[in-house]
């Protein structure tokens, strides 16, 4: 477990005789205004958490949004199975300080039941699209909150912040609601749900700026460490009875850290030495290659791999 | 850091990617797989230069097209300032994405070219910021390269829109000579200009001056959700959450609910686990209030001499957003701040022609991306201002009910 290393500054908006709020200040209100938004518009909404640094930021979020009272509303993971144990640990502790109800949804189960297609060349990361549908269907989901940033994707660049899908868990980019102001349309026919992007306006950097500020705790992984790894298809990829070697591949120990966390059998780490932060932001200060281009092997297909995803119910 | 939110429209034509490609490209906020993969496309499909449209265009069909369909967030900062670009399609046909884009808007950058001066297509622009009340206007005159950087050109651009403006809402202008291919003025000056002597586009955007745009005198606060934690330790806690839409909400104040006209006093206000003096916008905030008064979403708190007068007549301009058309009688849902109701459509006054202004009385119903004048009467009250008074109080959406799809962009003239 880490945890930020500088203690949790006064998070209040300071009032100023000018009524500014900074750039991190204005997303974090619109941000708890779309929680809220949903919390109250929608009968049955629940979180989707990875234990990723951005549904870290999501789950303050909502601790903020309805603080005194507990979140509303219950937390969904989706277990590939092939999960890093250090996020499902500090899952786990999020879980508990927060005391929110934790749904867990199998891909091992939704294989077990026929719901999934484990055929052996598909991936774990788009088995959980079949996986977290039948969970959504199962629960009587009406709206999911998701993590997802606009800065992350081209496709995502142009997806609403309520985004509906259709009784398939379908996104169709060209029917798109048009969403103006910061009027938001709930509107959803039964059987049909909508995924909510409270970050959508959010960049890494500001993820991380906000994460420091707020000094919570994060996944070990994220920070600097020894690992074994070998290099595949040009990533750093982490030793793991998941991931079997293939001809060639050679495991040595590097100081690296992951900039995202899936699939263990996916997700690339990079060599770092910033174990802190502040180390970490000024790394991503600096930054030339997309997060998800760097480290994640399910983005790198084709140009309009994540667009194909998204209308098929991915995240 | 401060924030600026900023809407492009415009075409491939125009430059317009070019110019979006250039703030990213020269802020370092283009990464380089990304670039790789938009050289790599390009040499693909023989272009002989590197398309920069290919970054901000992002779904399939809008590449295979070559056009940009839909709005598009981008991103990028400086050491000043967050920046957040909604880069929206120039053609009549997109103009409710133009609408969707500039409805957020700070300021709104018009693209034209100086070989062409202003088109149509410009003007069409400038009229939707300025319905849309984006307080700011930046007019770029682009490919100067291509017209030998003449300052006699750039004047007369200058001075055709400045009188073509007097007819529209634009409380701040500034135009400015570039060539986004070549970068002058863009963020760094070049020589080619010397006889202009006003900011860079990177300077302005960087410094133009947004913290007045909002309305910090009258007091708007709309209520989103009740706080009511039932736990032992804030047993009696009952806070009332929201986004302040306008003025400033402090501790003591004297306030009113609408729209049962209740008054109490502030007795705090929560950030969080922290309590705070003030609250101005856009912060979301819980208010507590020292008397035990009814109040649920949809309520509003207000100051006790200074609050909107419920109405349930409403004109307003629409902006249709659907293909089957609007038309007198039309029964739709309403969405104002965290209000929700019926609305009736009682009178199609004017269309309003957004190419030349003209205002066509005959007409009896408005298309798809029409924008006209209407006469709504609601089942609820609306607690509104104006939109030119307030963007967040005088907007609203309506909803096809059957559908459940947003139809129509409602900004308010005058409610009673």
């Amino acid at each position: 477990m880490s945890t930020a290393q500088n203690s949790a500054p006064d998070t209040a908006p300071a009032t100023h005789a000018d009524y500014q709020l900074s750039q991190l200040d204005q997303l974090e209100a619109e941000s708890i205004h779309i929680f809220r938004e949903v919390a109250a518009e929608f009968e049955k909404p629940a979180l989707m958490f990875s234990g990723g640094k951005d549904s870290i930021v999501m789950m303050r979020l909502a601790e903020k949004a309805f603080y005194p009272a507990k979140i509303p509303f219950p937390v969904l993971q989706i277990d590939t199975g092939y999960d890093f144990p250090e996020v499902l640990e500090t899952r786990d502790h999020w879980v508990q300080r927060l005391g929110v109800r934790l749904i867990v949804a199998s891909v091992e189960d939704a294989i077990a039941n026929g719901i999934v297609v484990d055929d052996g060349k598909t991936s774990r990361n788009r088995l959980q699209t079949g996986t977290l549908l039948n969970a959504i269907e199962e629960n009587g989901f009406t709206a999911m909150f998701g993590g997802g940033r606009r800065d992350e994707e081209k496709a995502r660049a142009k997806e609403r912040v309520y985004s509906h899908r259709d009784d398939f868990g379908q996104w169709d980019p060209k029917m798109q609601r048009p969403e103006l102001w910061s009027l938001y349309n709930g509107k959803i026919h039964s059987g049909e749900h909508m995924r909510i992007f409270p970050i959508s306006n959010w960049t890494e950097l500001d993820v991380w700026d906000y994460l420091g500020r707020e000094g919570v705790e994060l996944p070990s992984i994220y920070f600097s460490h020894q690992r074994r790894v070998f290099q595949r298809d040009g990533m750093w990829m982490s030793e793991s009875e998941h991931n079997p070697l293939r001809p060639g591949e050679v495991v040595e120990e590097r100081t690296v850290r992951f900039r995202t966390v899936g699939d263990i059998t996916l997700t690339g780490c990079v060599e770092s030495e910033a174990d802190t932060i502040e180390k970490i932001i000024e790394e991503v200060a600096v930054a030339r290659i997309t997060e998800r281009g760097a480290t994640r092997g399910d983005d790198r297909f084709s140009e309009a791999a994540m667009e194909d995803r998204k209308k098929e119910g991915y995240f | 850091m401060d924030l600026l939110r900023f809407a492009t429209a415009g075409s491939v034509d125009d430059g317009k990617s070019t110019l979006i490609g250039r703030l990213l490209y020269d802020s370092k906020s283009i990464f380089e797989d990304q670039l790789e993969a938009v050289e790599a496309t390009s040499v693909s499909k023989g272009h002989e230069y590197t398309d920069l449209s290919l970054l901000t265009d992002g779904l399939r069909s809008e590449r295979e097209q070559g056009i940009t369909i839909d709005v598009a967030y981008r991103y990028f900062a400086t050491p000043n300032r967050k920046f957040i670009i909604a880069d929206t399609p120039g053609h009549v046909q997109y103009t409710r994405n133009m609408v969707t884009g500039a409805s957020t808007a700070d300021l709104g950058l018009v693209l034209v070219d100086a070989r062409q001066g202003l088109t149509e297509q410009s003007r069409r622009h400038a009229v939707l910021l300025s319905l849309l009340r984006v307080p700011h206007l930046v007019l770029c005159v682009n490919k100067m390269d291509l017209v030998d950087w003449s300052e006699e050109v750039y004047e007369r651009i200058h001075q055709e829109f400045t009188q073509f403006a007097t007819k529209l809402s634009i409380p701040d202008l500034e135009v400015i000579p570039i060539s986004a291919l070549n970068g002058d003025n863009v963020v760094d000056r070049g020589e080619n200009s010397p006889w202009y002597h006003g900011p860079t586009l990177m300077h302005h955007l960087e410094h133009v001056h947004v913290a007045s745009d909002r309305d910090l005198v009258d007091t708007r606060f709309p209520v989103q959700y009740v706080v009511r934690p039932k736990s032992d330790a804030h047993h009696d806690y009952r806070g009332y959450a929201g986004q302040v839409a306008g003025g400033v909400l402090k501790k003591g104040d004297e306030v009113v609910v609408l729209p049962s006209g209740m008054t109490s006093t502030i007795e705090g206000i929560d950030v969080f686990d922290k309590e705070v003096d003030e609250a101005f916008p856009p912060m979301s905030v819980t208010v507590r209030l020292a008397d035990d008064v009814d109040v649920s979403r949809g309520d509003m708190i207000a100051r006790v001499k200074n609050a909107p007068k419920p109405a349930q007549d409403i004109d307003a301009m629409i902006c249709w957003m659907t293909n089957a058309p609007l038309r007198p009688r039309a029964k739709l849902a309403i969405k104002h701040t965290t209000r929700m109701g019926r609305a009736l459509v009682k009178d199609i006054q004017y269309r309003l022609d957004v190419n030349t202004l003209h205002r066509d009385q005959d007409t009896k119903e408005l298309g798809l991306n029409e924008i006209g004048r209407i006469q709504l009467r609601t089942t609820v009250p609306l607690l509104c201002d104006s939109y030119a008074k307030n963007r967040t109080t005088g907007s609203f959406i309506l909803i096809d009910e059957a559908t459940g799809v947003t139809v129509g962009a409602g900004m308010i003239n005058n409610a009673s």
